[in-house]
């Protein structure tokens, strides 16, 4: 599904080397220290920066050279994913118009998108007037809405309490199932990863240190991951 | 910040009376000026006139500044090219500019002989005309263009990165960017972009004492400056004072609705990251506004370079007695100023009668300089006579004009220092003046030095109260430059301007330089 192919790319004395794949429907996290270089990796899937070497194919097309809009990928970021003038149905629809120029269909397609997410009486409300909680969910019914087949989460759920983390990586399990989704998901949190992921990769000093499947990692913890545990 | 448990100290009873006699030294003369209004000769039909005048040429300056703004930020916003921070660097030089030079210069570009009429002329063109509304709007537009660049260029770049990134995964158009993340910042930082300049204009004096003049193109100040200087009609002139701080605090109290941004924030030498496809026509369009702005900003600036380089050497001696003349007020004013700020920043950052202190601290905005200029030659009359006193009113006045720029500096700087070391300060019983020279002190120099080469540079281009009762030999430059161009003297004039110029610049400078050098990061 995702196949990041030796990836080098350097800038200001840093140097990230990656070489991955992801399987359809696997889950992956991305697990590592600030400046290790995971936003960084996320940036080059997603096509806001451009690899010194190497490509990166989604769906068995090479999407390299391609700007972010062309690529099937679905982001969510640590914050602003929402608008703060639009009210949550606008924001939502933007995945599907950016021009905003509904049509019967497509308003039926974000009420739908909105009421999976559980915020259908909602989407009146402007951003500002909903709760941590309830805009990662309006975030979230727009990336179901866009049917990308890859979804990328950069610590999308970072600034939330604990327990409303849990409900929300819960809902993001649920919603990756039921629609088939294949997923990144930056961390730092490896309790985060094991409620949700069923790959592990460690990222540190911009090199890949682990690189597997979940459960097998945690059953039996390799020295470099111990501190995270 | 809040106030800490702490007795009042030294410090703060000098800021507040420093508070106290800056209120004194602004509404006593306007006081003054009320009294000897006695006779409140009712508004004439000229009066009336320049009332309209005022609003009108401040309404269309703004107007035109923040239209202009918009596409030339834009464009500086999203390209990068050699040259860029400079550009933006020069956006805020106004500032610092002598009115009176950046005027000679516009003529020298758009005045009847000017570069662009002889191109007119020889394309077989109607000339264009600078005196009156016209020349007065294209002035104001000049200094205030770059303050709207600046503050919409600051908007744009509050947009945050990831909003920018969103965009992009979203497929969004230009159109689509334009809709949904610059129009609302636009429709935010607009209007108090256009009230701030509204109410620079209204004030505008120098400009109108220039370009302006006669029945239909008369500003309120001027009027204020003509009925005391030609008629001497000291009822009128209070009248129109009065006009004048009405007009002021009106405006101030719709900046003060609105939310107006920093103009001088630092930050704005990175191009906004964008990753959607620009087609040819924007980039052409975008390329166009960047070079158009720069030619409109650089081009009277170099005119004024390039022809007045080759009179300096002979310039007549009254210019050189002039400039020493200005360069001594200066530095007196930036002290004085720096000696009236200081203390009550320090007041205001520990957070007492905060409210109070700062509308103090802006009352010279609200009543110009030319009022409170005539307020202080009514009280001083019985006493001294006016033109031996008239540099050190001016060098108050501006001292006065220069507080609020301060204060905006220092109050944050000051904040800053004490929420990081007061409680050590405190804990080690620093107090009064070791705790100015030990901890305030080395972490405030930055704006300090910034403040004080601002007041300097201010008061060395400052053409206003000077110009009510200097005795014709004892004038600052910026007068003299002023009684050249009078007098026809072109050359000399173009040359004083050089000079005046390099004076101005020099100082801040010097000042802002020495701020910075060995400062605590």
């Amino acid at each position: 599904m995702l196949r990041v192919d030796k990836v080098r790319l350097g800038f200001d004395g840093f140097t990230l080397t990656a070489d991955l794949t992801v399987a359809k429907g696997a889950r992956l996290a991305v697990l590592g220290p600030s400046g290790g270089g995971k936003t960084t990796l996320l940036s080059i899937i997603a096509g806001f920066l451009r690899p010194d070497a190497g490509r990166v194919v989604i769906d068995g097309q090479d999407v390299t050279d391609r700007p972010v809009q062309d690529r099937p990928l679905s982001i969510l970021f640590q914050e602003g994913n929402l608008f703060p003038h639009l009210a949550a149905f606008d924001n939502v629809a933007l995945g599907v118009k950016p021009s905003l120029k509904l049509t019967e269909n497509d308003r039926a397609d974000v009420a739908r998108a909105l009421d999976q997410v559980g915020l259908g009486a909602l989407g009146d409300r402007k951003p500002g007037d909903l709760s941590g909680g309830q805009r990662s969910r309006v975030a979230l019914a727009r990336m179901l809405l866009r049917r990308k087949p890859l979804a990328l989460l950069d610590e999308p759920f970072a600034a939330l309490d604990p327990g409303l983390r849990r409900e929300m990586l819960a809902l993001v399990g649920d919603l990756c199932t039921a629609e088939g989704l294949t997923l990144v998901m930056v961390s730092h949190d490896l309790r985060d990863a094991e409620r949700l992921c069923t790959d592990l990769c460690l990222l540190e000093d911009g090199a890949i240190r682990l690189n597997g499947p979940l459960p097998a990692l945690l059953a039996d913890p390799p020295a470099p991951l111990t501190p995270w545990l | 910040m809040a106030s800490r448990a702490q007795p009042i100290s030294a410090g703060q009873r000098a800021g507040a009376a420093i508070a106290a006699l800056v209120l004194l030294a602004v509404l006593g003369p306007l006081g003054a000026v009320l009294w000897r209004a006695n006779a409140l000769s009712g508004l004439g039909p000229a009066d009336l006139s320049a009332i309209r005048f005022t609003i009108w040429q401040a309404f269309l300056s703004a107007a035109f500044s923040v239209a202009l703004a918009v596409p030339v930020a834009r464009a500086l916003a999203r390209r990068s090219f050699p040259g860029r921070g400079a550009l933006i660097a020069l956006m805020g030089a106004p500032f610092i500019l002598p009115v009176i030079v950046a005027i000679l210069g516009l003529i020298t570009i758009f005045g009847r002989r000017g570069i662009l009429n002889e191109g007119l002329v020889a394309l077989g063109l109607p000339g264009l005309e600078i005196y009156g509304l016209h020349g007065v709007v294209l002035a104001h537009v000049f200094f205030n263009l770059p303050l709207a660049v600046r503050l919409f260029l600051q908007g744009w770049l509050a947009i945050p990165a990831e909003r920018f990134r969103l965009a992009a995964t979203l497929g969004f158009t230009p159109r689509d960017i334009a809709r949904h993340m610059e129009w609302p910042m636009l429709r935010q930082v607009a209007p108090g972009a256009f009230l701030v300049i509204f109410l620079i204009c209204t004030t505008s004096f120098a400009v109108a004492l220039i370009l302006g003049g006669g029945p239909r193109a008369t500003t309120v100040e001027l009027a204020i400056y003509q009925a005391f200087r030609y008629e001497f009609d000291l009822g009128r002139a209070a009248m129109l004072g009065l006009v004048q701080v009405s007009i002021c605090i009106v405006a101030g109290l719709l900046v003060l609705r609105v939310a107006v941004p920093a103009a001088m924030g630092t930050g704005l030498d990175r191009p906004v990251e964008r990753f959607d496809q620009q087609s040819r026509a924007q980039m052409s369009l975008d390329w166009l506004a960047i070079t158009l702005a720069a030619l409109f900003l650089m081009l009277p600036l170099l005119a004024v370079l390039m022809r007045g380089i080759g009179g300096v050497l002979t310039l007549p001696e009254s210019v050189w007695a002039a400039a020493e003349r200005s360069v001594v007020l200066s530095l007196a004013t930036a002290a004085l100023a720096v000696a009236l700020a200081l203390p009550m920043a320090m007041l205001i950052a520990r957070g007492k009668a905060r409210g109070v202190l700062e509308t103090i601290g802006a009352l010279s905005i609200a009543v110009s300089p030319l009022v409170i200029g005539t307020g202080l030659f009514l009280i001083l009359r019985p006493y001294v006579n006016p033109s031996s006193s008239a540099l050190p009113v001016t060098g108050l006045v501006n001292a006065l004009a220069a507080l609020p720029f301060l204060l905006r500096a220092l109050v944050p700087a000051i904040e800053a220092a004490e929420a990081g070391y007061g409680p050590l300060a405190d804990s080690l019983g620093m107090t009064g003046g070791q705790r100015l020279r030990h901890v305030l002190l080395p972490r405030i120099r930055r704006p300090l030095g910034f403040g004080a080469g601002l007041a300097a540079a201010m008061s060395m281009g400052d053409l206003g109260v000077i110009t009510l009762f200097a005795a014709p030999q004892a004038g600052t430059l910026p007068l003299e430059m002023f009684r050249l161009m009078g007098a026809y003297r072109t050359d000399d004039a173009e040359a004083a301007a050089l000079v005046l110029l390099v004076l101005s610049l020099a100082l801040f400078w010097i000042f802002d330089r020495g701020g910075r050098v060995n400062a605590a990061s």
